[in-house]
């Protein structure tokens, strides 16, 4: 697993800087100087260029620290980002460094806001009551940054939308600077109820954009409960009519544990009879992080122990022409009917083995676990796939 | 304390109102409940009157899957009536299009003399049994007249090719006045393909024109229910189809089959040459009461309890075949399906409401007289002109359109006003069928309970039901039939 943010192990700056240091990563020594002046140089074994705003120095290369000593700001960084790369973004506050962006991954994810109109038994990014309206100006300062080519950019939460005008503001940056980048929100959909909102939305008219909405039961009760809010589901069903009304790109994302799984192929059948103009189902698995360890009770159910159910659930969804991914399961407790709808999809910074792994000859077709899962539990039934 | 709430937190403490729904029983204690967009539930009594006394414990399982399926909601609730909405619309969409299906009746001239044949048959020679190019015109005039984006066009006889130089002469001046209407134009030639020329083929292939042929079942079956000089229908007919498969594609080329008295005890072996041919689907269809069949009484030698068994025994073969990994269908139970467990209509003339006569399809036959539905022309040809809308060289599109024949029929057979359809629970299945109602009891509702339609249908509906009821695999195969349509 990738380590994103903590503390560097020295900064050095050359002007006083009161607020956070938004800053391209960049490996190119020939760089034209005007370009030099926002970018971070990446320290190698090379020569080292003059005329950059910043140097990082990777924690091996710690004894060239004194050729900047006096002269530029730079920040020596600790192992754990050795994987940093050009026309990365990362921000330096104080002591503190994030990385925001990672160029080389297709799997950047943006947080909007910590905050959540739901909370839910398995959250795995728990929600915060603080206004955390920086998150939204440094979104607006990053966008800029990023990379013309990149192919997509997801942003999540919290619940992105509560940011209400805001939100529809960073969609419109992403359409105005990255036209090009695909961009996936992940939103409980519950702000798209709200006809004006998905109208302003759909006016954007982004070129490549789709919602991920979470839609966990067919029995209006048993989702509020999942996502601990009453009158969601209601919501959420009409913020996906709305959206689908003004032709805008939504995907259904399932999340599998005991509470899901418990209607599971009468929620596909639903989903079928009642949205069956959605553009995507997915159905993930677990992630064993965050609340989901506080809820376990309630939600832990060996993937493997309900393999039949997924497959109904596959089998239903297909067989209405829907659009169907198995997302975050080993391929080793799926049934064979799921394999056409098998992605190898958890975030490359979040994806490991495990140790009954060892000799298996199809991990590179598996999706493998989500380190909170090599962590904190996974199913019994791991078998590794043999010559 | 926890921070997070219990389930029963989220449950309602009011009182749900029922939404619109209808009932009937299934056997024993078991009710069907059914809505308007055809979602369904199998509830017992027990459970049935709880329901309706709004006092259904939220613990039962039936409970949320009534919610689900939008029989029940909360007075705060929008998203089922959105819901409701949308799927009614969805079902009903098809009416907007109006007609769709103009079939070219252009030859009763016939090579075959099928005691059942639906129309009377007529010699080759006698081309005063054939469609002019003037009655044609005025047809394709009719035929751009209908608001519908997809328009498709059917030759039927007689037997089609007979008349070869009137579907040439049609398909090619419709594609021509396509250029400028830019409709999805589709061509099908209703045809036994015994006399299938290469210079009919390479005219089908250059025009993407479809044909749909006839199956009985073995040869021996196929030919006794289809005689013609030589004896040879099978043959021709197998000789045909592979021609066809190779110029046109497997999937330009279709069946449909006929049961006669002599198919009931054989509906394996029917099924099974289907198979052998390498078709994907059958459709087990009744004897129609029209035509021949009607006059020489041969739709009375077995009746509709006996067509039944045979349908049934059909249709527990075809799942066994499935079972065996064969995808096959039968195609009425598909249409029949696609209602039960899809938001969508197959678009069935035989099972819509209104009735599809006249605004699913209309007919011009050889002589110019324009009728609501196949069945209609079926009826004049036995001397009653009840559906006879008009004659497309002296009538106008609207006189036609707006003719009391047409309006009268389709007003009066409505299934959500028409006596016993209105309160019928297999009514979302269903269809509104006044050409048969009036062939058999001269009155376009006709005595429901002595309906020979309903019965067929109803006991359809129930095996269905209780197919899927008993077996989740049979039910998923369905829902694969379901969406084969």
């Amino acid at each position: 697993m990738l380590k994103l943010a903590g503390k560097v192990r020295r900064i050095q700056l050359t002007e006083v800087q009161d607020r956070p240091l938004l800053l391209q990563v960049s490996t190119n020594p020939v760089l034209p100087k005007v370009m030099r002046a926002t970018r971070a140089f990446l320290m190698s074994d090379g020569e080292l260029p003059e005329g950059y705003q910043h140097y990082l120095i990777p924690a091996s290369l710690e004894w060239r620290a004194g050729e900047l000593e006096g002269k530029s700001s730079f920040t020596l960084l600790p192992d754990d980002y050795d994987y940093l790369g050009n026309e990365d973004i990362i921000r330096l506050d104080g002591q503190a460094i994030r990385v925001l962006f990672r160029a080389n991954s297709g799997h950047n994810s943006l947080l909007v806001t910590e905050q959540c109109n739901h909370y839910c038994l398995m959250c795995s990014q728990p929600p915060k009551k603080v206004d955390d309206s920086w998150i939204l100006n440094e979104l607006e300062a990053l966008i800029p940054l990023i990379p013309r080519d990149t192919p997509e950019v997801g942003f999540s939460g919290g619940e992105p939308t509560l940011a209400k005008d805001r939100f529809i503001n960073l969609i419109r940056m992403m359409k105005s600077y990255l036209p090009r980048t695909v961009v996936h929100v992940l939103s409980n959909g519950r702000a798209f109820a709200d006809e004006h909102f998905s109208q302003q939305y759909a006016e954007l008219d982004h070129p490549d954009i789709m919602v991920g909405i979470p839609l966990y039961s067919d029995d209006p009760s048993l989702h509020d409960y999942i996502v601990q809010a009453p009158g969601a589901f209601q919501e959420t069903v009409q913020g996906i009519l709305n959206l689908k009304r003004l032709g805008q790109k939504v995907e259904i994302r399932i999340v599998l544990h005991k509470q899901s799984i418990s209607r599971l192929p009468q929620l596909c059948e639903y989903i079928a009879r009642n949205l069956l103009f959605v553009d995507h189902v997915t159905l993930m698995g677990l992630e064993m992080i965050g609340f989901t360890r506080a809820n376990l009770e309630e939600l832990w159910i060996d993937p493997v122990d309900y393999r039949d159910i997924l497959s109904e659930a596959v089998a239903i969804l297909a067989a209405y022409r829907m659009n169907v991914s198995v997302y975050n399961h080993p391929l080793c407790i799926v049934n064979n009917d799921v394999l056409p709808y098998y992605r190898k999809s958890i975030s490359d910074w979040k994806n490991e083995y495990v140790p009954e792994c060892e000799g298996c000859v199809r991990k590179s077709e598996c999706g493998g676990f989500f380190s909170s899962g090599v962590r904190n539990g996974y199913s019994r039934a791991i078998m590794p796939f043999l010559k | 304390m926890s921070k997070f709430q219990g389930l029963d937190t989220y449950r309602r403490r009011d009182t749900y109102e029922l939404l619109p729904f209808k009932f009937d029983r299934l056997e024993d204690d078991d009710y069907l409940i059914t809505n308007m967009t055809g979602e369904h539930l199998v509830v017992p009594m027990p459970e049935l009157h709880d329901l309706l006394a709004k006092k259904l414990a939220q613990d039962n399982p039936l409970y949320a899957s009534l919610r689900a399926k939008h029989f029940i909601r909360y007075a705060d609730e929008q998203a089922p009536l959105d819901l409701l909405a949308l799927k009614l619309r969805t079902r009903l969409a098809r009416l907007t299009g109006f007609t769709s299906l103009h079939i070219f009746v252009v030859t009763l001239r016939c090579d075959h003399s099928c005691p059942y044949c639906q129309v009377s048959r007529r010699m080759d020679g006698e081309s005063s049994f054939d469609m002019t190019p003037d009655m044609a015109n005025k047809a394709l005039d009719f035929v751009f007249r209908s608001p519908n984006p997809a328009i498709k066009i059917e030759f039927q006889g007689g037997e089609p090719l007979l008349n070869f130089e009137m579907v040439r002469y049609v398909v090619e001046t419709a594609k021509q006045r396509n250029l400028k209407e830019r409709r999805d134009l589709e061509f099908v030639i209703a045809t036994t393909l015994s006399l299938l020329t290469d210079e009919v083929l390479a005219f089908c292939h250059k025009h993407d024109v479809i044909l749909s042929t006839s199956l009985d079942g073995p040869a021996d079956l196929h030919n006794a229910n289809r005689p013609r000089v030589g004896r040879d229908s099978f043959e021709r007919f197998e000789t045909g189809l592979s021609k066809a498969r190779n110029v046109l594609g497997v999937d330009k080329v279709s069946a449909l089959m006929t049961t006669t008295d002599k198919s009931l005890p054989r509906v394996r072996e029917i099924i099974d040459e289907y198979v052998r041919l390498g078709f994907n689907g059958i459709f087990l269809r009744a004897l129609s009461p029209y035509g021949f069949a009607m006059k020489t009484r041969r739709f009375m030698t077995y009746d509709t309890e006996r067509w039944l068994e045979f349908y049934k025994e059909g249709l527990a073969y075809i799942l066994e075949l499935n079972k065996a990994g064969i995808p096959f269908v039968e195609h009425y139970a598909s249409l029949i399906l696609k209602k039960m467990l899809t938001s969508n209509d197959p678009g069935y003339v035989d099972l819509m409401n209104p009735a599809g006569t006249g605004i699913a399809a209309i007919v011009f036959n050889y002589d110019g007289s324009v009728y609501a539905s196949d069945e209609s022309r079926m009826l004049a040809e036995m001397g009653d002109q009840s559906f006879r809308l008009g004659n497309i060289l002296t009538d106008s599109y609207k006189d036609i359109i707006l003719s009391d024949a047409l309006l009268d029929a389709l007003e009066q057979s409505f299934t959500l006003s028409a006596p016993m359809c209105a309160d019928c629970a297999f009514e979302p299945y269903c269809g509104a069928e006044p050409v048969f109602h009036h062939a058999m009891f001269k009155d376009v509702v006709g005595r429901k309970a002595e309906s020979s339609f309903c019965r067929r249908n109803i006991s359809i509906f129930k095996h269905l039901i209780g197919l899927m009821q008993s077996d989740a695999s049979t039910r998923r195969l369905f829902i694969q039939w379901a969406n084969s349509c």
